[in-house]
């Protein structure tokens, strides 16, 4: 009796040990799986496995173990599910995040937790400023930044006067202030809709063409996109008030928009023709990985994650520990970014430039987004000296 | 004012369009007495076979004819498999049981159309403004939905009013058992009305395509709105549905439009244009639970005894 009682506790103590130092790397992953932006889930899915298999599903010799939870778009259950991975799973990194609403709900849990988080997509003004932590990395940017040099390009096309329509929660917010930041012209108006339910903006471009002013700018993500451009065109306003967009033309609205999308400019830190080797690369691994699809930026932000978290594994020789050493390799930003060399601020918000993209047809005859132009080079966001990281 | 009357076009636009799917909504709880929650899915159904078939025939208004026959039979073949086990049951059955077909439905258009939505977009002839007023212009489509709505409410109404069927609708919202101890044959009549249902929630579903996506869930945020309706309407009514539904486009519409500008009379400017959504998304509701308190039976209920 009394040496059975003995052998479990050795067993439990050998277990716990091993499970301690380690065999496999464990990364939460949350986004959204399901209902109508399950689309865009599934493109950073896919270009973290894919970033996975060029890493030969292993950092430093360790497998990987991957677990995708989905958030279902709702800041309660991307809480739910960011609690789930670190306290049951006890992950050692935790990536994804389309939405800031969710990130900013579930971004505690983690933080608390000193579980690294990497935010492949959402960027809120709050986790750039007073919100910044040491454990929290994004691969992407924040919000203000792209709709930002969206403004900066509307002051050289000589715009003189926009009106301001986003979706009512965080993100949509922080695009508005970001053009705002950086546009020289008058902004007539501005209108918030309710997000993610409302998908008839016939009001909001009654008032846009009532106000007078010269073009619009606009950022709805996913399907409200499609649904935005069908009823801008419908309206018969694509003539009269030129678009300006952030995040609203991609590749997975641009089959659906179609012809709608033409001519409709947009800002972005990357577009599948930037032409550094990594992302030639990716862009064509992808197509061939999953065929009939194409990379979008979600899924650039995504691979680049993987790539991140991979540095640091490999600087601590996988003993995921030493956070200190894992947290000072990642501020080196020390991998191949598929948007090109950055750095990181000291908010841990990359630090980084913005292309102007259009829509042309592609040697296949399919629609597909183009680099024009450098709107701006080496922009960092507005937030980071609220940051109180030095 | 210019932009009132556009405003009330869009809320009038709006309002049409909930009633295509609250009539039938209010049809099926009214005279089977039935709470169908798939209902929202037929919408979607409409949407899918619409959008497929315009892509097959490459026509318009044929592949939209072809789509409401194809969502009238899968209404029929729908009431014949799966809900004509549930009458005489509990509310409760019928919410598990079409909550479930939701579920069926989401998942089969995923697997037979994929994820990702179809567009569906107008062909050129109604793909322009057209100047009503001058000063005025007003997506084609979007008055066509409307003319097609009013012909629709008109057709239901003499239809309703003025046919042999029409009568034994009326007579079943009414009185169930009655019309049934009196020799009807009221499973017929049943399925019937549930095409018709069906029918109904597929137009609404293949008109508002072109202006929305063709996507998976579409029906669920929209079936909310005509669960008000037919509440606020009074149930099985479909005078009631056709006044409340314009009500409800209306409210929503001219909620948005005009109360950021009032509210920015009150608060300053951000916390105005935040508040705003909410509020005008929270006025419908608030109206339902005022016609709740005041008229428990809704404003026209069918049943009067």
């Amino acid at each position: 009796m009394k040496t059975s009682f003995w052998l479990a506790g050795a067993a439990a103590l050998l277990f716990s040990s091993t499970a301690f130092a380690g065999d496999t790397i464990k990364i939460g992953f949350v986004s959204t799986f399901s209902g109508p932006t399950a689309v865009i889930g599934n493109d950073m899915r896919n270009s973290f496995e894919l970033a996975l298999d060029h890493l030969g599903r292993k950092m430093d010799g360790k497998p990987v173990e991957v677990i995708y939870e989905d958030d279902q778009q709702k800041p309660d259950v991307g809480k739910q599910k960011t609690e789930k991975l670190v306290q049951s799973d006890k992950v050692d990194f935790i990536v994804g995040y389309i939405w800031s609403n969710v990130l900013l709900a579930s971004l505690k849990t983690a933080v608390d937790s000193q579980t690294f988080l990497v935010s492949a997509n959402a960027g809120p003004s709050q986790l750039a400023g007073e919100l910044c932590s040491p454990y929290v990395f994004s691969t992407s940017w924040q919000n203000d930044q792209t709709p930002a040099a969206m403004g900066l390009y509307m002051n050289q096309k000589g715009v003189k006067s926009v009106f301001l329509i986003g979706p009512n929660y965080a993100a949509g917010k922080d695009m508005l202030a970001g053009v705002k930041s950086t546009f020289k012209g008058q902004v007539v108006g501005e209108e918030y809709t309710v997000w993610p339910s409302q998908l008839d903006f016939s009001a909001e471009l009654s008032k846009a063409r009532a106000s007078g002013a010269e073009s619009i700018f606009v950022f709805y993500p996913g399907a409200a996109g499609v649904q935005f451009l069908n009823q801008y065109a419908q309206a018969g306003l694509k003539e009269k008030m030129p678009l300006y967009t952030a995040f609203t033309v991609d590749e997975l609205s641009l089959p659906l928009q179609k012809d709608n999308a033409i001519g409709v400019p947009g800002a972005q830190e990357w577009v599948n023709d930037l032409p550094n080797e990594q992302n030639k690369t990716f862009v064509a691994d992808y197509r061939k990985k999953y065929t009939g699809l194409r990379p979008t930026y979600y899924g650039a932000q995504a691979y680049d994650a993987a790539q991140l978290i991979n540095s640091a594994v490999v600087a601590v020789k996988g003993d995921t520990s030493k956070k200190d050493a894992m947290k000072a390799e990642m501020e080196k930003a020390n991998f191949k970014s598929l948007r090109g060399a950055f750095k990181f601020g000291n908010n841990h918000i990359p630090i980084q430039s913005f292309y102007l993209q259009d829509v042309v047809k592609d040697a296949d005859g399919q629609l597909s987004l183009k680099t024009v132009a450098t709107i701006v080079e080496n922009d960092q966001d507005r937030f980071h000296d609220k940051c109180p990281m030095k | 004012m210019l932009l009132v009357v556009e405003q009330f076009l869009n809320g009038l636009q709006f309002g049409l369009l909930l009633f295509l799917l609250a009539a039938g909504l209010t049809l099926v709880f009214g005279i089977m007495d039935l709470v169908n929650l798939a209902h929202g899915s037929l919408y979607m159904m409409g949407a899918y076979f619409a959008a497929t078939f315009v892509a097959w025939t490459g026509s318009f208004v044929l592949g939209g004819v072809l789509a409401l026959g194809a969502t009238l039979l899968l209404g029929i073949v729908l009431e014949f498999t799966a809900l004509r086990h549930l009458y005489g049951r509990d509310h409760l059955d019928h919410v598990l049981a079409t909550f479930g077909l939701i579920l069926f439905f989401n998942e089969a258009v995923r697997l037979i159309w994929g994820p990702a939505g179809l567009a569906l977009p107008l062909p050129s002839w109604l793909a322009f403004p057209v100047t009503i007023l001058p000063g005025i212009q007003y997506p084609a489509y979007r008055l066509a939905i409307i003319v097609v709505a009013l012909l629709v409410a008109l057709l239901l109404y003499l239809g309703v009013m003025r046919t042999r069927i029409g009568m034994l609708i009326r007579a079943g919202a009414s009185n169930r058992e009655m019309i049934g101890a009196l020799g009807i044959n009221i499973k017929l009549l049943y399925t019937l009305v549930f095409g018709l249902g069906a029918a109904l929630a597929g137009l609404a579903g293949l008109m508002q395509a072109p202006i929305l996506t063709v996507q998976i869930g579409m029906g669920e945020n929209i079936l909310i709105l005509a669960f008000v309706v037919i509440v606020i309407g009074g149930i099985g009514s479909i005078r009631g549905a056709f006044i409340a539904a314009i009500m409800i486009g209306l409210i929503d519409t001219m909620g948005r439009a005009f109360l950021p500008n009032l509210l920015r009379q009150v608060l300053n400017s951000a916390s105005a244009s935040t508040a705003a959504p909410a509020l005008s998304s929270m006025l419908i509701y608030l109206l339902m639970a005022i016609v709740l308190v005041a008229r428990p039976e809704g404003l026209f209920p069918a049943n009067r005894r």
